[in-house]
């Protein structure tokens, strides 16, 4: 192992551990703030919003996404497509407040 | 017959066959709990009333067990940067702790189940329930089949680490993504079920 190699290694575990400490104050704050009982449309924002940012650190530096090749991210931007249009689902059933049946 | 490109990285994809194998699994997986995320909202927004999580669910008991799995996820990845640094035994200790984080986590869905059953709450009690046993129950089987690859590379798997050290490492990167998928997973899981 070269000391260059084994320095990039260091820098990388510093960096796990950076996360490491991100994402427990992030769970805290998620818990706290469900506390607060705000109107539903704000809770689910801000719920889903530290969700979002805590996975993106998971998937950036532990999937190690963050340098990844150009096919991971294609197949990442294919299923990105199929995953919302899946989510976006339920939005386009309904029209003016009843189910499309 | 030796298996290709486990080491050496293909030209036309600039990867292990491995590391693609295992982001196609994953896409596959996120299309998986999209479907039941999809019909979590299809059924909430369609349902008249829907009950807080907290008001149901034990708070205190999912703040642990996610504190846990974001532990393991850490565990995992220390454990693959100890194979990079060639260091085998901190490895072991790494993997090890990963697996007894994966463990600790099932034991307190386990008393939290133990707990709903207990007061009659069963998945045709509700659709919330029904939505909410589905949803960790699967992850649950995500978590013990993470379990799993992990014991066998803790154990029996390791023996390539002597003749293929770097195959071996890269066996364990594509079962750290794996066990982070299901933390992702949690991640998403944790404040849309217990806290919304």
């Amino acid at each position: 192992m070269t000391s260059d190699h084994a320095a990039d290694i260091d820098r990388h575990v510093r960096v796990y551990i950076t996360v490491f400490g991100a994402l427990m104050a992030l769970t805290i704050i998620t818990v706290v703030v469900s506390r607060f009982h705000l109107p539903v449309p704000i809770a689910v924002s801000v719920a889903l919003l530290v969700a979002t940012i805590k996975g993106s650190l998971v998937a950036c530096y532990f999937m190690h996404l963050i340098s990844e090749k150009k096919l991971i991210y294609a197949v990442l931007m294919l299923t990105a497509v199929f995953f919302v249009a899946l989510l976006a689902l339920p939005a386009v059933t309904v029209h003016n407040g009843y189910w499309i049946h | 017959m030796d298996i290709p490109y486990t080491v050496e990285v293909r030209r036309d994809t600039g990867l292990t066959n491995g590391k693609i194998g295992i982001w196609l699994f994953l896409a596959s997986e996120v299309m998986l709990f999209g479907a039941l995320f999809a019909s979590y909202i299809l059924i909430r927004t369609g349902a008249p009333s829907w009950p807080r999580g907290d008001t149901i669910l034990n708070v205190p008991l999912a703040t642990f067990n996610t504190l846990v799995l974001i532990s393991s996820s850490v565990t995992m990845v220390m454990a693959w940067a100890s194979l990079m640094r060639h260091r085998f035994g901190t490895f072991r200790i790494y993997m090890g702790a990963t697996i007894l984080l994966g463990f600790v986590f099932l034991v307190v869905k386990y008393f939290e189940y133990s707990h709903k059953f207990e007061n009659g709450l069963y998945p045709s009690t509700n659709n919330f329930l029904a939505i909410y046993f589905t949803l960790t129950g699967l992850h649950m089987l995500h978590v013990f089949g993470g379990m799993m690859v992990n014991a066998y590379f803790l154990g029996p798997g390791s023996k390539l680490w002597k003749t293929n050290p770097e195959w071996f490492a890269n066996r364990v990167e594509h079962s750290g993504l794996f066990w982070h998928f299901v933390d992702l997973v949690w991640i998403f899981l944790f404040p849309t079920l217990y806290l919304l």
